[in-house]
């Protein structure tokens, strides 16, 4: 199985939209080029399981490295485990998801689903890059296209929205390469020869003292990506002004970048340093879940509602990372993968009552269920789902990481367990806050009782997440099958630095 | 060659020099900076000549330059003309404050 | 035994159905979605019947021993920890099966009539199915993390049914109100079993029982060990644990929904509000119960007391109520408390057990008259359409059917021979006169409140004003008693509310599995007897008739009645704590902190970088002779500098 596919099928999809100039036949080719990359992505799955079952034990399967600048020592190297085939396939489902949302949309179609295809290249590149730079190279790719979608085609205060989360991010991968640029050059083994090969670097012991200093700048330039506190002001305005699926690409691929970023390259690679901060990890990521939760409770506008509770779950993230032990950290991957794909499908839904009733405030919707049955079941399940409901993949992924988290028993990070499993209160009250207020409840405005419900391409992007959410919500131990042995195979090199 | 020693001349194209440089920094008009830049690149020629003159006199390099610059010079000023005419053409005016629009 | 599959196929039958008729069932199968839902609920019951048939008449030897039908696992956490998937059969899952089917099959009939019409019939089918399916997985736990998810999963049923008119205001807010009570007490719960997980590196029920009973254990030893705020880490697993328990079973303080869940449809409060889900937190002190008697008698102690009170309290609302649901409702609430005492004042094996034993009893009984109170307050409110006593009286005569089988659920209820409840209630006095007596009188005291509430309640539906109603059971929006399949729950009820009490059930259902004689002298019954009659008579004497009897009384008692009335203020405290705290001295702040300090650091640093670069953008003059003058100043600074360092 070639992995260069994954990148090149998003890559050449996006050069064919720009032959066209009809919405019809760019959604089309969009339509079919995320249809393949959905299909590739499950027969790299198959692929990935006959390996194993070959008996392939090698960390990373289908390896291969081209030399870029050998004189840098940069290669194009690939290579997946478990946690990357995981999020390869929640990209592949929220692409396809993506796409089906826009089928209408009408400014400037050719160049909407050119950036589209472009972010989901890079997203596919990061997951699959095995070298630091490159790696840094596919996060930039992600960046830019979202900039672009967010100040074109997104509604509100967009220029400032697009700014504010192209200027973070953007100070972010700053401090991502800094940190890269730290465990480059303290990479030196006995030859002197330095190297970005993620696999090498994490036999070789990079001295203490640089972890400590380059710890901090590449767990925090990849934190803001995945709105680590307090870096996550641009998740709110930069989802409130996204399009649809600009939305669920940032916050069902975009948000995962810096959580799989904080584990394959901060803790990875610097696991003395991750181990030596982790109590400050979990403190911010204890306040992020808590906090955000509260301020959640607090909005009006449904994007803002959930553009926050996005900043409370990805808090999981970051505290599994910072507790640093098997079962949590297998929690932070399953919560990033069940997040990608119920933060998706909770956009899909708001942006179709948008779309239909145009506003987004609670104030001015109520009694949808009764017009859009469809599209409200939708909305209440993702709430369901996000507020950690058995038979879905919330629960599946909250539960394991607050089971790993208990295994602490300093008082610190029992608190800190203790506040997060709280959050599970509060994330009840907003979701049944706003679906009683938009969902249920007496129709409050006449308009909307001649409004239809969701369209075949809708329906079907609602049912592609709901796919992957009930899946793992029902049968978790595919899943945990899935991403343990690439878990595993991190933390002999965590674990181990935590014993000596 | 015992009448006009090195110092004298140097002297003059010092002086040269910065009256060309005190009128490239205080004339508005752009013709006037235009020679003042001129009377800058004639004080640079003297100083070829005269040091070619006076401390190498078998070789030629001080010449060479100098001829060069006139020819840079030459150039130059037909392109400073060109680039005034066609301010003068855009602004009615060929004030050097009124050239701002690239500030914004 | 039963071939595992036709175990299994009692949960999964209404699964299917659920998502048959979630799915499909608005568009295609609406008219057929009762039938449907009644029929695979019926092969679930037959099979449930069946499966306690062989359990228990098959089943040969002395112990009844817990039987692991089927197992999987779900979700490995690690080595020896993981979530399971499985079917259990021991005395106390057995019976819950019976009882949650039965009782969803009766109420699955009766709604064929109730809800016929409604607008979204399939999905009321749905989530029934749903809630059936959620129900028995529960009770058929294998692992004490399979219980905490179908546990979630009742408590989401339950909120869609409550919410089912959700065009409704009040009902939207009742679904709210009962869905996030209950899951604060259920993060007790998840906190308490994580407690429980951690010291015993098992999720496994009979693992986990048997680590922390046994008294070499050194799981048991390090439970105990540490401590936190002065308890053992044991202690505080179990009181969250009850905590959760407490939360679904409505016991004070965490009984505020209940009341409020009667905004859902008749049929549902009966189920789920009266039968089987509110009983989920008995049942999980039951399974957890070796645990709590015989390593922690201390969390045992406060499961007697809150459940004595929640007893005493409850019917002490009940009195004042005039939403008939809402006087069901709190009565729920009392008899939950009962069990719950009556676990509490239990011990573990032998003749200490009696306590278990009569909770499960009355958990058995209870769902029987309980479900047919419901239902029969449901007719009524179905040819009424109203919720409130003022707007009855007379019925017995249009309704014959509901009139008597209400009476049998009232007599069962406050205890009268030989129906059902008396023979329940009297096991849990008696358990109560052994281990406290201060118990056995506030239980005492209670059954004779709820002879009287229970009679209030039905000399104002079917008596008082006499036959006022007449009227409407000819105009055009009665549906008269009802259809047959609204008929033929009640009878069948009935017939459990005056013979589930004949059951020999210690020789079913005992704390270690033995069979237990359960006593039952005369002597003992005649106090309860008395004090139930002496209710009765007090409710006839005030309310058989209309007068003013009961004003002056209500006059009479001045703030006492206000404050029952007014449910004692505990939903004024709780939103108090929620609006005043939770939403405006953390929710509040939180986001204005975040818009404003959060987010301003963000736009500071954005608009100090402005300002420096607006300090530095005014040296770019955009006129020639400006920079020219830089350009010479650089020029000289470099000369100078080159003559310094040559030299």
């Amino acid at each position: 199985m070639n992995l260069h596919i994954l990148v090149l099928i998003p890559v050449l999809t996006a050069l064919a939209t720009l032959f066209f100039k009809e919405l019809k036949q760019v959604r089309m080719i969009a339509f079919l080029g995320s249809a393949l990359q959905l299909l590739l992505s499950f027969a790299l799955l198959a692929a990935f399981y006959a390996e194993r079952a070959a008996g392939n034990l090698a960390p990373m399967l289908f390896y291969s490295s081209f030399q870029w600048f050998p004189s840098l020592g940069i290669a194009y190297t690939t290579g997946i485990d478990g946690i990357a085939m995981a999020m390869i396939l929640l990209s592949a489902f929220v692409v396809l998801a993506g796409v089906l949302v826009s089928w209408k949309m009408e400014k400037l179609s050719r160049e909407f689903f050119f950036l589209l295809m472009l972010l989901s290249a890079g997203a596919y590149g990061f997951f699959i890059s095995l070298d630091l730079f490159v790696m840094f190279f596919f996060l930039e790719i992600a960046v830019i296209p979202k900039f672009l979608l967010i100040g074109v085609w997104g509604s509100g205060r967009k220029e400032y929205s697009a700014m504010k989360l192209a200027l973070m991010l953007m100070g972010g991968s700053a401090l991502v390469f800094l940190g890269l640029m730290g465990i480059y050059f303290n990479s030196a083994d006995i030859h002197g020869q330095h190297t970005f090969n993620i696999l090498e670097l994490s036999v070789r012991h990079l001295p203490l003292s640089a972890q400590m200093l380059f710890f901090p700048f590449a767990f925090i330039g990849f934190g803001i990506f995945g709105a680590l506190f307090p870096f996550h002001t641009w998740v709110p305005d930069g989802h409130s002004s996204a399009p649809t699926a600009a939305s669920m690409f940032l916050a069902g691929i975009s948000m995962k970048l810096g959580g799989y970023g904080c584990l394959r390259v901060a803790t990875y690679l610097m696991p003395e340093a991750a181990h030596a901060y982790s109590p400050y990890i979990i403190l911010l990521a204890a306040i992020a879940i808590i906090y955000g939760a509260f301020a959640t409770m607090m909005q009006t506008d449904l994007k803002y509602i959930n553009a926050y509770s996005s900043v409370s779950h990805c808090g999981f993230v970051l505290l599994g990372i910072g507790m640093m032990n098997e079962t949590a950290i297998t929690g932070a991957v399953m919560q990033m993968i069940s997040h990608g794909l119920m933060t998706a499908l909770f956009f899909a839904a708001i942006g179709m009552i948008y779309e239909r009733t145009h506003t987004r405030m609670l104030a001015q919707l109520g009694g949808l269920l009764k017009v859009m049955p469809f599209i409200s079941s939708i909305f209440v399940i993702a709430g369901l789902c996000s507020l950690g409901l058995p038979g879905f993949s919330g629960f599946v992924a909250e539960m394991t990481v607050f089971m790993g988290s208990w295994q602490h028993v300093e008082t610190g990070y029992r608190i800190a367990t203790i506040l997060s499993c709280a959050s599970i209160v509060v994330t009840a009250v907003y979701i049944l806050r706003a679906a009683g207020k938009s969902i249920m409840g007496p129709i409050v405005d006449d308009h909307h009782l001649h409004l239809s419900d969701a369209t075949w391409n809708e329906k079907l992007a609602a049912i592609v997440l709901l796919i992957g959410i009930v899946t793992i919500g029902i049968a978790p131990f595919w899943l945990s099958d899935l991403i343990g042995p690439g878990v595993h195979g991190l933390m002999a090199n965590i674990g181990r630095t935590i014993l000596s | 060659m015992s009448g006009v020693p090195l110092t004298h001349i140097i002297i003059v194209s010092s002086l040269l020099f910065f009256i060309g440089a005190y009128g490239f920094l205080t004339r508005r008009n752009l013709i006037a900076m235009l020679m003042s830049v001129e009377l800058m690149l004639n004080s640079v020629n003297i100083n070829f000549i005269a040091f070619n003159k006076y401390l190498f006199p078998d070789n030629l390099d001080g010449l060479v330059y100098t001829i060069f610059i006139i020819a840079i010079a030459a150039a130059e000023a037909a392109v400073a003309i060109a680039i005034i005419i066609n301010l003068f053409r855009n602004t009615r005016s060929i004030d050097a404050e009124d050239a701002d629009q690239l500030k914004n | 035994m039963n071939l595992p599959m036709n175990l299994l196929l009692i949960p999964l039958l209404p699964f299917a159905t659920f998502l048959l008729l979630g799915i499909f069932g608005r568009k295609y199968l609406s008219p057929v979605a009762g039938i449907i839902g009644t029929t695979s609920l019926l092969v679930s019951a037959i099979l449930s019947l069946q499966a306690a048939y062989s359990y228990f008449i098959q089943h040969t030897g002395e112990v009844y021993t817990s039987i692991v039908a089927w197992k999987m696992t779900w979700l490995p956490f690690s080595q020896d920890v993981s979530i399971d998937i499985g079917f259990m059969l021991d005395p106390i899952s057995v019976m819950m099966l019976v009882v949650v089917t039965v009782v969803s099959l009766m109420v699955h009939l009766y709604s064929l009539g109730y809800m016929k019409g409604e607008d979204r019939f399939a999905t009321y089918y749905a989530f029934l199915s749903l809630f059936t399916f959620s129900m028995l997985g529960l009770v058929v736990s294998v692992n004490i993390f399979q219980i905490y998810m179908f546990w979630e999963l009742v408590g989401v049923s339950s909120f869609l049914l409550i919410g089912f008119y959700f065009d409704k205001p009040s009902a939207v807010a009742a679904s709210k109100k009962a869905f996030i009570v209950t899951r604060f007490a259920d993060l007790g719960f998840l906190i308490g079993i994580l407690i429980l997980s951690y010291h015993a590196h098992t999720l496994d029920f009979p693992t986990l029982i048997q680590r922390l009973t046994a008294s070499d254990s050194t799981y048991l030893t390090s439970a105990i060990g540490s401590s936190f705020l002065g308890f053992s880490a044991l202690t505080w697993g179990l009181v969250l644990v009850f905590m959760g328990g407490a939360g679904k079973s409505a016991i004070f303080p965490l009984h505020i929904w209940l009341p409020d869940a009667m905004e859902g449809p008749t049929p549902v409060s009966a189920l789920i509000h009266a039968a089987t889900m509110v009983v989920a937190g008995v049942f999980l002190v039951a399974r957890l119960f070796p645990i709590y008697a015989i390593s922690c008698p201390g969390a045992l102690e406060l499961v007697m007391w809150t459940g004595a009170i929640s007893a005493m309290f409850a019917a002490i609302i009940a009195c004042t109520q005039t939403d008939i649901k809402r006087v069901l409702a709190y009565s729920t609430m009392s008899q939950i408390g009962y069990m719950m005492f009556a676990l509490g004042v239990a011990g573990y094996g032998g003749e200490n057990g009696l306590g278990f034993t009569a909770s499960m009893f009355h958990l058995f009984t209870h769902a029987f008259f309980k479900a047919l109170l419901f239902l029969g307050a449901g007719a009524v409110i179905h040819m009424i359409h109203s919720n409130e006593m003022k707007d009855m009286g007379g019925l017995r005569k249009s309704m014959p059917i509901t009139h008597i089988t209400f009476l049998i659920a009232c007599l069962a209820i406050a205890g009268i021979p030989p129906f059902a409840g008396f023979f329940s209630k009297e096991e849990i006095l008696s358990a109560a006169w052994n281990a406290n007596k201060a118990i056995y009188y506030i239980a005492l005291i209670t059954a004779g409140i709820t002879a009287f509430y229970m009679f209030r309640l039905y000399y104002n539906i079917f008596w008082s004003k006499e036959a006022k109603h007449d009227s409407h059971i000819h105009d055009e929006h009665s549906h008269g008693e009802g259809t047959l399949t609204m008929k033929i729950p009640l009878l069948i009820l009935s017939i459990g509310a005056i013979g589930a009490g004949f059951i020999p059930f210690g020789n079913f259902v005992s704390s270690d599995g033995h069979h237990l004689h359960l006593p039952f002298e005369i002597a003992n019954a005649i106090m309860p007897i008395g004090v139930a009659i002496a209710g009765i008579l007090m409710a006839t004497a005030l309310y058989k008739k209309e007068n003013d009897k009961s004003d002056k009384i209500v006059a009479a008692l001045g703030g006492i009645y206000k404050g029952a009335y007014h449910k004692f203020y505990i939903d004024e405290i709780y939103l108090f704590v929620t609006k005043k705290i939770l939403f405006n001295l953390i929710g509040r702040p939180a986001a204005w902190i975040d818009k404003n300090i959060v987010d301003g650091a963000m736009n500071g640093i954005a608009s100090l970088v402005m300002w420096k670069a607006n300090l530095i953008k005014s040296i770019q003059s955009g006129k020639v002779q400006d920079y020219a003058l830089y350009f010479y100043i650089g020029v000289f600074g470099l000369a100078i500098l080159a003559i310094y360092l040559v030299k």
